[in-house]
């Protein structure tokens, strides 16, 4: 019987570095790549010439490429990428479901309503614009969502996944309903937000972001190893020893919340909560006190590389992250499905 | 002497009632059958003792301590449950598994220490089932999935072992095997053990005593002799059996009459009820 089968502090540890490490360097390139071509000689000079004098500094335009435009970038797409993860690994766990994401339960539905409203009269017209807009529509529907699934106080995993699936296809129809009745110089800025976008990072939504991912995270690791009984069934689960009721509350109020805040800041960013969830737990096994902490670092490092991909891979105009997310991580994911299987 | 102590358990499912006075003790260190037809109360009996419902009206009581409105956590550790089967959409590793038997013992966030996979060593010690630890649970055979959900039962270290039809999809030898096995800790680890089942035969072969439930009230409840009797069995099942003494152990030993096989000799013997 070997110990090693079973997730350890200390395989916890080991995983969460490489995997940190991963991050840190893809940040870095990611950084450095763009149309403006910052070299790392460059840079690394400029941050010498900080102490020592002679040096060639930075030029005062690529230092504002780098620290106020990809910077600020990189570090919104890791939070959303990490947000998206870790909110994918808690729905399909708590609703034992592979094709459950973040959006399942109508989130996604309701703030693309939300945003195109905003988009549609002017986001000037109402307080903080169209995020605001966005995560009223996503909050209203999942507070929906829940009094559809809800049966004497607890949250029913089937009838949840029915009520979110109802609910964005109803939302779809009056999504298309917009569509079909908006001008032409807003359907460019509603395909953008449907597909998500990156472009749209600022110092005050990462202070955010950042805040809600790392209370959203604490809370849904706290409950790591409820997962993992929960994923066993309910009713092993309360078997167990998991207050299942309580525990689901708490756990689709937190996963809901991040996957909200997402949203509304960046459009529907796909495929990264359905995805990561998968290719960690194929890697590391099922046990969320090592799939939660791995999603969260891949899933930073995968947007940040969609994000770095969708700004640079046509000169001169960007795509929205959600094409990039999407056409990467479906091929991959079947090519996984596949060989595992053998 | 008795660890389990109901008193006037009322329960309904909405307007269905499923239990209507039940009172009974289980004795300490018993192996206590729970018989009687599809929709008697076997399984809400189950799983009132498991305190995943809770009655309408009566008392539970555990070494003399009422349970009602225990935490989840407090019951995990006096009651394990086998159940019948394990799905699992993500599966886990068999060790795994086991070690899910010591989450009732462990606070937030911590991991398993030294003492929690010694316990977990010996449980699968005792199951036979070390030699799977690594396995997916998902890849084993139905026998040793069950033995694997005994051992992770064993490991919450708990005073009583609910089994809930936990032989219902085996086959006559791993059925054998899975009695013999929870006798064996019954006998020599002094596990109190309450196996509801549809199995007459079997209850007959393991149980000390043997319950019968009939429209969720005890219709009889005592010695495997007292209770399988002819007149009990065609009462509460409708079904006429022949009830005879097992030649290899004396016990009672139930045998279907069906309407047209009667006549035909052993070959009455093919009917539901399997022989062990």
């Amino acid at each position: 019987m070997k110990r090693s089968i079973v997730a350890t502090p200390s395989k916890v540890v080991r995983v969460s570095a490489v995997l940190g490490i991963v991050f840190v360097v893809v940040v870095v390139v990611s950084a450095l790549t763009g149309t403006a071509g910052i070299g790392i000689v460059k840079v690394l000079k400029s941050l010498l010439c900080e102490w020592c004098e002679g040096f060639p500094a930075l030029a005062p335009p690529e230092k504002t490429i780098l620290f106020s435009i990809r910077l600020p970038r990189i570090i919104f797409a890791g939070i959303v990428g990490a947000a998206l993860s870790t909110a994918g690994v808690v729905f399909q766990a708590l609703l034992r479901n592979p094709l459950a994401d973040p959006y399942i339960l109508g989130v996604s539905g309701g703030s693309a309503v939300g945003a195109i409203i905003g988009i549609i009269i002017g986001a000037g017209c109402v307080p903080f614009g169209i995020p605001a807009l966005a995560f009223l529509g996503a909050v209203l529907t999942v507070a929906l969502v829940f009094v559809i699934g809800s049966r004497e106080g607890r949250l029913d995993s089937n009838t949840l996944l029915l009520a979110g699936v109802i609910v964005n296809a109803f939302f779809s129809a009056v999504i298309m309903f917009f569509i079909s009745i908006s001008s032409n110089a807003d359907l460019h800025n509603i395909a953008f937000w449907l597909m998500g976008d990156m472009s749209l990072a600022d110092g005050d939504k990462i202070i955010l972001m950042g805040l809600l991912l790392a209370v959203g995270t604490g809370v849904v690791y706290c409950y790591a190893r409820q997962l993992n009984l929960i994923v066993a069934g309910e009713e092993t689960a309360m078997q167990l020893g998991v207050d299942v009721k309580k525990t689901k509350i708490v756990l689709f109020f937190a996963g809901s919340l991040m996957t909200a805040v997402a949203v509304s800041f960046t459009g529907i960013i796909g495929f990264v909560g359905l995805v990561i969830p998968h290719m960690m737990r194929m890697a590391l096994g099922t046990d969320h006190r090592l799939l939660l902490p791995a999603s969260f670092l891949f899933g930073a490092s995968f947007l940040v590389i969609a994000d770095t991909i969708a700004r640079v891979i046509f000169p001169g105009m960007e795509l929205p992250v959600g094409v990039v997310t999407a056409l990467c991580g479906a091929p991959y994911f079947i090519y996984l499905l596949r060989t595992r299987s053998t | 002497m008795s660890i389990i102590k109901m008193a006037g358990i009322d329960f309904r499912y909405k307007d269905a009632w499923a239990l209507r006075d039940v009172s009974f003790d289980v004795r300490r260190g018993e192996f206590l059958g729970i018989i009687g037809p599809n929709g008697s109360g076997k399984t809400t009996l189950i799983r009132i003792i498991d305190g995943i419902l809770v009655p309408e009206k009566g008392d539970i009581s555990f070494n003399g301590n009422n349970i009602l409105g225990m935490r989840r956590r407090d019951f995990a550790r006096l009651v394990a449950v086998v159940p019948q089967d394990s799905a699992m959409i993500f599966p886990f590793k068999a060790l795994e598994v086991v070690m899910m038997g010591r989450s009732p013992h462990l606070g937030m966030l911590r991991f398993e220490g030294d003492r929690d996979f010694e316990i977990a060593r010996k449980a699968m010690e005792m199951t036979d089932t070390i030699s799977l630890s690594d396995r997916s649970i998902d890849r084993l055979s139905g026998g040793e999935r069950q033995r694997v959900l005994i051992a992770r039962a064993l490991a919450q270290e708990p005073e009583v072992v609910l089994l809930d039809e936990s032989t219902a999809f085996l086959d006559i030898k791993h059925q054998a095997a899975f009695f013999g096995l929870m006798k064996a800790l019954n006998r020599e680890e002094g596990l109190t053990v309450l196996a509801a089942t549809h199995d007459i035969n079997l209850a007959a072969a393991y149980c000390d005593r043997i319950m019968l439930l009939n429209n969720g009230r005890i219709h009889a409840l005592g010695a495997p002799g007292e209770v399988i009797t002819e007149a009990n069995i065609r009462e509460v099942y409708e079904t006429d059996v022949l009830v005879d003494a097992n030649p290899l152990n004396g016990l009672p030993r139930i045998t279907l009459m069906s309407s047209n096989l009667s006549g035909q000799g052993s070959r009455s013997e093919a009917g539901a009820a399997p022989q062990l």
